[in-house]
C-alpha cells in the first residue's frame, strides 16, 4: 500500500509486551486513517470505563502524514474521555505524526496498566518499555528537555497523576492534544511517556500527481486572508482571531455573562506581538506555520487559551495570560477548561480572580493541593457539588471554547451536537459565520445551519482522518484534498465519496456515545444562553433551537432523541445494537 | 431558505448571466425548496440526494455567455481549462457531459463545483448557501468568455480561425452592451469621518458593478482616511457592501483586516506608495482578455504568465503586470505597486485592474472605464486582423 505503512503497533503494558497487527487493505480504505481508523479500534471497547486497562488509548497517523501533502504533519489521539464519558479524541501536530509514519507504523495502541510509572520508547518498530519513576512529578517542559533528542514526544504532566479530569498529553513540548482528558489515560496506564523515532520514507503513489494537486492547495493558501494574509494566522497566529471576536462582540467574558471585554486591545494578538516578538514556527510538513515562539523562547497562547485567560477571566494583564499557558502547559491542563472551571469558580465564590491568584490556582490544579482536587473534576462536577449546577459552560461535561453562542448559531447548534462535548472544531462554523469562507452566512439566524452543521461535521471528520489540519480548509477543500489523497495512496475517490466516509465515521461516534447513555438530553446548551441577553444580540430562542436540533437528527439520521438507528446505520454499513460494545 | 433563493435568482439576471424566468435554483435544509416549479426539478432534486450539498442552480446563461460557453464546451475534448486567475486558483477546471441525467451530473459533480451541459445550462451547487452556486456560475460566465475571446487571438494569430469561430465571435460582439460614455459623479473627497468613507466606498462599489466593469459582483475597494483602511470584506459582493467594510489599522495594532479582501496588502501598499487614498479592483472583461494576449509564442516563461512574464508589456499606457491573488511569493502585491506610478492604472494578467484616486473615487471609477472601454476598443482592432 501506498500512504500507509500497513501495520499497527499493539503494546500491553501488564506485561510490557508489544506486537504487530496488519489491517487488511479494505480497512484502510473503508476508515482512512486518523480519527476514522481510530474510532475503529476503539469501538468494541466504549463502554469501557476509562481507568479499565483493556481500554485502549490510541495514537493514529493519517495516509498523508510523511508525505509532502500540505499540512500533513498531524495525528488523532482517540479513547473514551474521562471528563465527559463520551468518545475523546484530539488532532494535534508537532512531530510525532510523522515520526510514527517514519518508523513503518501507522498507529500506536496501548492497552493495559504497568505495575509501575514506564515510559515507551520506539526506534522504527523496536519498542523498548523503561521504567520511569523517576520522572514522577516532573513537567512536561522538564521531559521535553530530557527527551527531545528521541524524536517525537508525547507525554503527560503532574495533572494527570494528580487526576485531573481535563489533563492534557503534551507533544514535542508545546502540541496539546488538550480536550476530554485524554492525559488521564496515560496515568491509568502509570505511562509517563511516548516518544516515536522514524528514519523510513512514506511511499507515495504518484509524486507527480501529488506535485499538482498541492500547487492547487498553495494557490489557495496564498489567496486566503485567514491564512497567509497581513492579518492572518501565519503571522499572527490563531490570536488573530481575537480582534474580531472582540469587533463582532461575541468574546465569552467573566464566565459567559457577557460578550465585550474592555480591557481586549491590550491582550490582542497585536500586543502580543509587540511585547514577545514572536517567530513562525509550525508543525512538520506545514507552510502555514501558525505557531508562534516569542524571542526568548515564550510560547504565545493559542486564541482560544488568550481569550479565555483574559476576558472570561477579565484579566488585561499580558503576563498572566501567557505565564497561565506555559504553567497549564507544563502541568499537562487543558487550557480551556482550566481557565473555564476557574471562570466558573470565581462566579460562585464571588472572587475577582487577580493575576498571581489564577496563576495559584492552576498550580493547586495541576499539584492536586488546595482547591486543586476539587477544581480538577473540571467546572461540570465542581458547580454541581457546590449546587450550582448551571454555572458550569458546558456540554457534556466539557467547558465551551471561546466563541460565545448567541453570536453563533451555527455554532451553537455545533457545541451542541459535537459528539466531544463543547467543541468549535467539530463542524468549526466560524469558517463562514465570522471568516466568510467559502462564502457567509447570517451569523445570527438558525436558517439551513442543520444541514450546514451536518455536513461539516462529515468534513471535518475526513479532515482528522486524513490527517490534515483544519486551518488549510478554510481556504481549499475536499475538491483538492481528494486529489491530495489518490496521489499519496492510488486510491480514486472524489470528495463526495470522502464525505460519505466522513459521515460514516461521525455516525458511529454517535453509536458509541449512545451505547454509553448520550442522548438529546446531553446535545444541549447551558441554560443561561435561552435566558440572558450578550452584549450585543439577544438570548437565543429556546423553540428554534430545539426546532433546529430537531431537524439536524433527521438529516444525520438519528430518531428524535438523537439515537441512531439500524436502517441509517446499515445505509452507512454499520451494525447498530443498542446492547454492542464491551 | 427561500429567500436566499430568491435573492441568488434575481441577482444572475441583474448581472446579466441568465434571462429573466430562467434561474433554478434549489435548497436543501431539512425540506428541499426550489424557487420555482420546472420539470427540471425532478431529475435535479436526484442530486440533492447523492450529493452532500444544501443548495444548486440550474440555468441556461444568457446571451453573450450561452453561445460562448457552447462553443467551448463542445469543442472541449474534456474538462474545460480556462487560464484566467479566477478559475486557476478557484474552480482548477470545468467539466463538460452532454445529457442533462442526474448520474451524469453527480458523476462530474462529486469533484467539481459546476458542471456544464452545452445547450442545456450550467449546474452549480454549494454546501453552506446558494451563494457559492452563484459565484461558481458566475466564474464560469467569466472565465469561458474571457477564454473564447483570448482564445480567438491566438487563433487568429496562427492563422485557424475557424468559419464557425468566426460567427460566434460576431454573434456575441453584437450582444456586448456599450460600455457607457461618461463616467458617474460620485461623492467628492476628501472624506472627514467615518461614515463618510463607508457610504463612498458603498457608493463607488455599487457603480461600478451597474457599469458593468467586474464579472458579476466581485472586485475589491478601499480608502485610506486617517491612518485606517477601510477595506470590503473578502468575498463581498460590490453591489452591497454595507456591513462589510473593515477598517482596518495601519499602525499594526490591530488584526481586523483578517476578513479584509485578500489584495490587502496590494491595497495598502498602493496607498503608501502613491499618497492617494482610494483603490479600486475589477475586472473587466476585455483587460483581462488583452492582457492575455501575447505574440511571444516562443517565450520560455510561456507557461508562467500569470506568475513572471519577464516583459514590459503594455495596452496603450497602461502596463500589464504578473501576479497571483493574494501574498504568495508571486501575489500581484508584490508586481501592482511598482508598476502603479504615473499610470492609468494597472492590469494584472489574467485577472484585472487596479484604478487610483487622490481624493475620492471619481478618478478611480472614470480610469477603470476609460481603460476597459480602450481596451474593447484594441481587442476589436486586432480581432479584424
Amino acid at each position: 500500500m501506498d500512504g500507509w505503512s500497513g501495520s499497527i503497533l499493539h503494546i500491553d503494558l501488564s506485561t510490557w509486551t508489544y506486537r504487530l497487527e496488519h489491517p487488511a487493505p479494505a480497512t484502510y480504505r473503508a476508515w482512512i486513517g486518523g480519527k476514522g481508523l481510530a474510532g475503529f479500534f476503539l469501538y468494541p471497547h466504549i463502554k469501557r470505563p476509562w481507568n479499565d486497562p483493556a481500554l485502549p488509548l490510541i495514537f493514529m497517523a493519517g495516509p498523508l502524514v510523511g508525505t509532502a501533502s500540505p499540512t500533513s504533519g498531524r495525528m488523532s489521539i482517540m479513547s473514551r474521555s474521562p471528563l465527559t464519558g463520551a468518545v475523546g479524541d484530539a488532532s494535534v501536530g508537532g512531530s510525532l505524526g510523522t515520526q510514527i509514519k517514519r518508523a513503518g507504523l501507522d498507529g500506536i495502541l496501548v492497552t493495559g496498566r504497568s505495575d509501575r510509572l514506564c515510559g515507551i520508547e520506539i526506534v522504527d518498530r523496536r519498542v523498548m518499555i523503561r521504567a520511569a519513576d523517576s520522572l514522577r512529578g516532573m513537567g512536561t517542559d522538564a521531559l521535553h528537555a530530557r527527551l527531545k533528542g528521541n524524536g517525537g514526544l508525547a507525554c503527560v504532566g503532574p495533572a494527570a497523576e494528580a487526576g485531573v479530569l481535563f489533563a492534557s498529553i503534551m507533544v514535542d513540548g508545546s502540541y496539546a492534544a488538550g480536550r476530554g482528558g485524554l492525559g488521564l489515560l496515560f496515568a491509568a496506564k502509570n505511562l509517563k511517556y511516548l516518544t516515536v523515532k522514524g528514519s523510513g520514507r512514506v511511499p507515495v503513489r504518484d509524486p507527480r500527481e501529488l506535485k499538482k494537486a498541492r500547487e492547487d492547495v498553495f494557490r489557495l493558501v496564498a489567496a486566503s486572508p485567514v491564512l497567509l494574509g497581513e492579518h492572518g494566522i501565519a503571522n499572527y497566529g490563531t490570536g488573530a482571531l481575537y480582534d474580531l471576536m472582540d469587533s463582532r462582540q461575541m468574546m465569552p467574558t467573566a464566565n459567559f455573562r457577557r460578550t465585550r471585554f474592555n480591557g481586549a486591545g491590550a491582550v490582542n494578538a497585536a500586543a502580543f506581538r509587540r511585547h514577545y516578538l514572536p517567530r513562525r514556527t509550525g508543525c512538520k510538513g506545514c507552510h502555514i506555520l501558525c505557531k508562534k515562539v516569542g524571542r526568548d523562547g515564550t510560547p504565545i497562547p493559542e486564541f482560544e487559551t488568550m481569550s479565555h485567560f483574559s476576558a472570561l477571566l477579565e484579566n488585561d494583564r499580558i503576563e498572566t495570560v501567557t505565564q497561565a499557558n506555559a504553567l497549564c502547559n507544563d502541568l499537562g491542563m487543558d487550557t480551556i477548561s482550566a481557565a473555564a472551571t476557574l471562570a466558573c469558580y470565581a462566579e460562585i465564590s464571588g472572587e475577582r480572580l487577580a493575576g498571581p491568584r489564577i496563576l495559584a490556582l492552576l498550580e493547586e490544579i495541576g499539584r492536586g493541593r488546595g482547591l486543586g482536587p476539587e477544581l480538577g473534576q473540571g467546572s461540570f462536577r465542581y458547580a454541581k457539588a457546590r449546587g450550582r449546577p448551571e454555572l458550569s459552560m458546558s456540554v457534556k461535561g466539557q467547558e465551551l471554547p471561546a466563541y460565545d453562542p448567541r453570536g453563533a448559531y451555527g455554532m451553537a447548534l455545533g457545541y451542541a451536537t459535537s459528539t466531544r462535548g463543547a467543541c468549535h472544531l467539530r463542524a468549526y462554523p466560524i469558517s463562514h459565520e465570522i471568516l466568510r469562507k467559502p462564502v457567509a452566512t447570517d451569523r445570527l439566524s438558525f436558517a439551513g445551519k442543520a444541514r450546514i452543521i451536518k455536513i461539516a461535521e462529515d468534513l471535518n471528520a475526513v479532515v482528522d482522518s486524513l490527517t490534515s489540519c483544519k486551518f488549510v480548509f478554510f481556504a481549499s477543500s475536499l475538491e483538492e484534498y481528494a486529489r491530495v489523497y489518490a496521489a499519496v495512496t492510488g486510491v480514486e475517490t472524489t470528495a463526495q465519496d470522502l464525505l460519505l466516509t466522513g459521515e460514516r465515521i461521525y455516525y458511529r461516534e454517535r453509536m458509541m456515545n449512545a451505547l454509553n447513555g448520550f442522548s438529546s438530553a446531553e446535545d444541549d446548551l447551558p441554560a443561561r444562553f435561552f435566558a440572558e441577553a450578550a452584549s450585543s444580540t439577544g438570548a437565543l430562542s429556546r423553540e428554534e433551537f430545539l426546532v433546529t436540533r430537531a431537524g439536524y437528527y433527521r438529516i444525520r439520521g438519528l430518531d428524535p432523541r438523537g439515537m441512531p438507528t439500524r436502517e441509517k446505520a446499515a445505509e452507512l454499513g454499520l451494525v447498530w445494537e443498542e446492547q454492542g460494545g464491551s | 431558505m427561500k429567500q436566499l433563493l430568491d435573492k441568488y435568482a434575481r441577482k444572475l439576471v441583474a448581472a446579466g448571466l441568465a434571462d429573466e424566468g430562467a434561474p433554478l435554483l434549489g435548497g436543501l435544509d431539512v425540506e428541499l425548496l426550489w424557487n420555482r416549479s420546472d420539470r427540471a426539478c425532478a431529475e435535479l432534486e436526484k442530486l440533492f440526494q447523492g450529493l452532500a450539498i444544501n443548495s444548486l442552480i440550474f440555468a441556461q446563461p444568457a446571451e453573450p455567455y450561452r453561445s460562448l460557453i457552447d462553443y467551448i464546451a463542445l469543442h472541449a475534448a474534456g474538462p474545460i481549462r480556462p487560464s484566467d486567475s479566477e478559475t486557476r486558483t478557484f474552480m482548477h477546471e470545468i467539466p463538460v457531459i452532454h445529457a442533462f441525467e442526474a448520474e451524469k451530473m453527480i458523476t462530474a459533480l462529486k469533484n467539481r463545483k459546476s458542471v456544464i451541459i452545452p445547450g442545456q445550462g450550467i449546474v452549480a451547487w454549494g454546501t453552506v448557501s446558494p451563494e457559492q452556486a452563484f459565484v461558481s456560475f458566475s466564474s464560469i460566465c467569466f472565465a469561458c468568455f474571457v477564454k473564447f475571446f483570448a482564445d480567438y487571438l491566438t487563433h487568429l494569430r496562427a492563422g485557424r480561425v475557424s468559419e464557425e469561430e468566426q460567427r460566434v465571435l460576431r454573434h456575441a460582439v453584437a450582444r456586448l452592451a456599450p460600455l457607457p460614455q461618461e463616467p458617474p459623479s460620485l461623492m467628492a473627497g476628501p472624506f472627514a469621518s467615518d461614515a463618510q468613507v463607508r457610504q463612498a466606498v458603498t457608493e463607488a462599489g455599487r457603480l461600478t458593478v451597474e457599469y458593468g466593469l467586474v464579472d458579476s459582483f466581485f472586485g475589491n475597494i478601499s480608502y485610506r482616511f486617517e491612518n485606517i483602511l477601510y477595506i470590503s470584506q473578502t468575498g463581498s459582493s460590490l453591489d452591497e457592501l454595507e456591513g462589510c467594510i473593515d477598517p482596518c489599522p495601519l499602525d499594526g495594532s490591530s488584526c481586523t483586516a483578517i476578513t479584509a479582501s485578500s489584495e490587502f496588502v496590494a491595497h495598502r501598499e498602493l496607498v503608501l506608495c502613491t499618497g492617494m487614498k482610494a483603490v479600486l479592483h475589477g475586472h473587466p472583461r476585455f483587460a483581462v482578455v488583452l492582457s492575455m494576449d501575447c505574440d511571444r509564442r516562443h517565450c520560455g516563461a510561456r507557461k508562467a504568465c500569470h506568475t513572471r512574464c519577464p516583459e514590459k508589456r503594455l495596452v496603450g499606457d497602461v502596463p500589464i503586470v504578473s501576479g497571483e491573488v493574494g501574498t504568495g511569493p508571486y501575489g500581484l502585491c508584490h508586481t501592482v505597486p511598482a508598476a502603479m506610478a504615473g499610470r492609468q492604472g494597472v492590469i494584472v494578467y489574467g485577472h484585472g485592474v487596479f484604478t487610483m484616486g487622490r481624493q475620492d473615487f471619481n478618478e478611480a471609477l472614470a480610469n477603470l472605464l476609460a481603460v476597459e472601454r480602450m481596451c474593447r476598443e484594441e481587442y476589436l482592432r486586432r480581432a479584424e486582423g
